[in-house]
């Protein structure tokens, strides 16, 4: 290992020592009544991982978040590519993507809920609906920045638009790409929760809500960990493969 | 008007018109969706009569709230990051996967702390914000010329007085972009929390129609959202764009 990966290493380390420090800290000067000690929140965990009813509520949570995120890459990177390579359509079209990415997109899905019915397929839609539009829109850049020599030799040689995309397009673009699914995955996880927490029957956010009115105070502290200690851990991950892509390229 | 922001508005017109005959049409139906002029119809009547002009407040104010705070705090903790190394790269990882943490899910752990008021959701309206403006106070910072610095120490200014003559206006454009998604992210933690749990704001008068099946007073706030959203964003975009011209930076 190189000295800067060692250092980025200490870093998180160091930080992971001060986040459970702070909790620690935060539970002294609250008491047992809003919170749990870190020790307390893993032996909860610990039995909770324990019980079938977790798993499935898991179970129906996860394959929520995997078909959005299949969605969110599949339509992200179809329209990233379309607008990508149409000037002007992507002049039209851009603006609308980048304003409907800043407002509170909970408000739409009650319109969601009334199209597809309370159940996995709304939610699908919403966790979807956050991812789709960072992936669109980096890969509109990535696509739009890619050197044109690169594309105009791949005409030169004849080759059709598919295997244009293929073969010149997406390995030039792919880092930047990777960036936007990197994001699109971290939005459409939070999506997803959003679409449990506000209605839904099953789902790890459904657990989440419904532990405030049983007041389980031990189950929100574990849920929460779950949650926070997933996202952050498999997006310092993407974060770290996306460095080396951007640094390689 | 050029020819895409033509061409913009013409697609525009096309898709309301669509939702207009498939609703009529019966297509969507009422249950579903109202007609995009029922709508705007109904969305006029509740402004005008006022019943929800509370709601409306307590959502607008809570969101100013919140976004002060972050910019307050977030500004505060950029300027004082920026002198100490070892805090400022313990947090980096931290700063690096925050958007990707699903701060929503702190919302039931800051009710059973803080109760079913105000606070929980100005909060989070905070915690969304506060990383955005650090990050690019932070980003601003790192760009001040040492020269400037140089002639700051020359001057004999003190920490405090360079801070707040030199550093500080110097970073303003870059603090601005923290502060536009500032405003986006603070008004879209107030808008959820109020749609996840709470007692009033215009989240949570849509999850209550929504739970009424009174799309006549749903459908009108979701447009009023939607419009005050785009409306407050697309303003500070055009006042960036405005700063950074004058700058010569773009």
């Amino acid at each position: 290992m190189n000295g800067a990966g060692k250092a980025a290493w200490l870093n998180a380390l160091r930080l992971v020592v001060v986040i459970l420090a702070a909790w620690q800290l935060l539970y002294w000067s609250v008491g047992d009544v809003a919170l749990r000690s870190p020790l307390a929140t893993m032996a909860f965990l610990g039995k909770l991982v324990s019980t079938g009813p977790f798993w499935a509520h898991l179970g129906e949570t996860s394959r929520a978040f995997a078909g959005a995120l299949l969605f969110a890459i599949v339509i992200g990177l179809s329209v990233g590519f379309l607008l990508g390579l149409n000037r002007f359509a992507n002049e039209v079209l851009e603006p609308v993507l980048v304003a409907v990415y800043s407002i509170p997109k909970i408000t739409l899905y009650p319109i969601l809920l009334l199209m597809f019915g309370l159940g996995m397929s709304a939610k699908v839609a919403f966790g979807a609906l956050h991812g789709v539009i960072p992936i669109a829109l980096f890969t509109i850049n990535a696509v739009r920045n890619v050197r044109p020599v690169l594309i105009k030799s791949a005409r030169t040689m004849g080759l059709g638009p598919l295997a244009t995309v293929r073969e010149i397009l997406l390995p030039a673009a792919l880092p930047e790409i990777f960036t936007g699914i990197r994001i699109g995955f971290a939005l459409t996880l939070i999506g997803t929760l959003l679409a449990e927490m506000f209605a839904s029957q099953r789902g790890l956010g459904f657990l989440l809500m419904n532990a405030i009115g049983l007041h389980n105070v031990d189950l929100i502290m574990a849920l929460t960990f779950i949650l926070v200690a997933f996202a952050a851990t498999v997006s310092s991950i993407l974060l770290f493969l996306d460095r080396r892509l951007h640094s390689r390229a | 008007m050029t020819r895409a922001a033509l061409f913009r508005s013409a697609l525009f017109v096309l898709v309301v018109a669509l939702l207009e005959i498939l609703c009529r049409v019966g297509i969507i139906d009422k249950l579903t969706m109202q007609p995009p002029h029922r709508i705007v119809i109904d969305l006029w009547r509740i402004l005008a009569s006022g019943s929800l002009n509370a709601a409306i407040a307590k959502t607008l104010g809570n969101a100013a709230t919140a976004f002060v705070l972050a910019m307050v705090v977030g500004v505060a903790s950029g300027v004082v990051l920026h002198r100490l190394k070892l805090v400022r790269e313990t947090l980096d990882p931290l700063f690096a996967t925050y958007y990707a943490i699903p701060i929503f899910a702190f919302y039931p752990l800051l009710i059973i702390l803080f109760g079913l008021g105000d606070a929980p959701q100005i909060l989070i309206g905070f915690m969304l914000g506060v990383v955005a403006v650090i990050v690019n106070t932070l980003n601003g910072l790192d760009r001040v010329p040492r020269t400037l610095m140089k002639t700051a120490r020359i001057a004999r200014m003190g920490p405090v007085a360079t801070v707040w003559s030199i550093s500080l206006p110097y970073a303003a454009p870059y603090i601005l972009t923290g502060a536009k998604l500032a405003v986006a992210y603070s008004l879209i933690g107030i808008i959820g929390a109020e749609f996840i749990m709470s007692r009033g704001g215009m989240g949570y008068e849509i999850s209550f129609a929504y739970n009424n099946f009174d799309n006549a007073t749903m459908y009108p706030l979701i447009l009023l959202i939607l419009l005050v959203s785009i409306t407050i964003n697309m303003l500070l975009a055009r006042w960036e764009k405005r700063l950074m011209i004058r700058r010569g930076q773009r």
